[in-house]
């Protein structure tokens, strides 16, 4: 595998530090990393799962609306920031490894480096205590 | 291919008697080809001198590895930028918003320095480097950033057979949790991979590096694991403190050497050293 950019380095570095839940995707929707507070929501700790293709994330993990219908690709806040790249925020449904069904908002945004090369995206998770 | 040192000094230039073998020139290396390709890697004040061997009719590239004073302070004293008619290129990395011209203007020009950009007698050109791999006569360049303040490329530099490796001003270490990590999550390694010689950023000391982080550079010990990791043959230490004189620096190689066991050749990085990569 070749060496990532060195904005993709320093994003991870950063979020390894980061108390927010940190997601960290390649151009094409690979998930590259998640740090510690990331796997709490996603159910399984990055050193056992490393790093995920995109048809096996979604396979693996479910989005789904608040009225719990499935998540249309197009409203998907990681999908928004690689295609459009343009930041999304949207708040939905994720049942990820453990099973689990939670709550949460995302918070996308694009990596743009300069030469105008794309780098991938950044996803936060908000997890919202239900009232 | 040919790899002389003009200039190993980091940060600022430090003449004096107690640094006279390491030198007291700021960054600056000269690549030949064996074609007689002719490369300089950064401008720092090592450049003068440099200048003074350079023909009026050869076509000179200049590769900047960033924009920081110690690497472009020798510039406006580089001889063939004053020939009239000499090809001079310049490559170095522009920032998100200003070109290469407009980020190097703000030095050659009033009141930092009396002549323009513009005002130049050489046949100049600017070129912001590409960040991929590029060819300048008969070696294959390749450019990439590299984790240091501001954007800053390192280079790798090849003839096909040989390779030399450049990361002046580097912290690969900076927010790893281990170090070195896995290869593809470790700034610089492709540039350095298996590189014959790499001339890698050596400022601190072990025990000065905890006052350092995020300056942008390397302690004696990260730089010896990068070169471990990348598989180099040979790693000559740059960008040494202008706070350490030949003493203390002879005395951070020593200890480097004594503590490790190093799969790789270290040779600390002098003023004036050659070397010569032989075609395999
Ligand atoms: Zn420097
Ligand atoms: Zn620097």
């Amino acid at each position: 595998m070749s060496q990532k950019a060195v904005e993709l380095i320093l994003m991870r570095q950063l979020a390894s530090y980061l108390a927010m839940p940190i997601l960290l995707f390649d151009p094409a929707g690979n998930l590259l990393y998640y740090n510690e507070p990331a796997e709490a929501i996603l159910g399984r700790r990055f050193d056992e799962t490393g790093q995920i293709p995109l048809e096996e994330f979604y396979s693996l993990v479910k989005l789904t609306a608040e009225d719990g219908s499935p998540l249309p690709l197009e409203g998907r806040p990681l999908v928004i920031a690689l295609q459009k790249h343009e930041a999304a925020h949207r708040t939905f449904r994720i049942q990820a490894f453990d099973g689990i069904v939670r709550r949460i908002a995302a918070t996308a945004f694009p990596l743009e480096g300069q030469g105008a090369r794309h780098l991938g995206a950044v996803v936060i998770f908000w997890e919202e205590s239900r009232p | 291919m040919r790899v002389t040192l003009w200039g190993t000094r980091g940060s600022v230039a430090a003449p004096g008697p107690e640094t006279v073998r390491y030198g007291g020139n700021t960054s600056c290396v000269e690549v030949r080809g064996a074609d007689g390709t002719f490369l300089v890697l950064d401008a720092g004040t090592g450049i003068r001198r440099l200048g003074g061997r350079v023909g009026p009719e050869m076509r000179v590239d200049l590769l900047l590895s960033h924009l920081h004073m110690d690497h472009i302070q020798g510039l406006g004293f580089f001889r063939p930028l004053d020939e009239p008619g000499q090809e001079v290129h310049i490559w170095g990395p522009p920032s998100t918003t200003l070109d290469l011209r407009a980020r190097l203007s703000r030095y050659l020009s009033p009141p930092l320095f009396p002549v323009r950009v513009r005002d130049l007698p050489c046949r100049l050109t600017l070129h912001d480097v590409p960040l991929e791999r590029f060819v300048i006569g008969g070696l294959t360049v390749t450019a990439a950033l590299v984790c240091h303040p501001g954007p800053t490329v390192g280079y790798r530099i090849t003839d096909g057979s040989t390779s030399v490796a450049y990361l002046p001003d580097h912290e690969p270490a900076l927010g790893a949790r281990h170090f070195p990590g896995q290869p593809d999550w470790t700034s610089g390694f492709d540039l350095a991979a298996g590189a014959d010689l790499l001339i890698h950023d050596a400022q601190y000391s072990d025990a000065e590096y905890p006052q350092r982080v995020g300056w942008g550079h390397s302690s004696i010990t990260h730089t010896l694991r990068f070169a471990e990791a990348t598989g180099v043959k040979r790693l000559a230490t740059f960008h040494h403190d202008p706070g350490n004189d030949d003493r203390a620096l002879d005395r951070l190689v020593d200890e480097a050497r004594g503590a490790f066991d190093l799969p790789f050749q270290l040779i600390p990085g002098t003023e004036g050293l050659s070397f010569d990569l032989e075609s395999r």
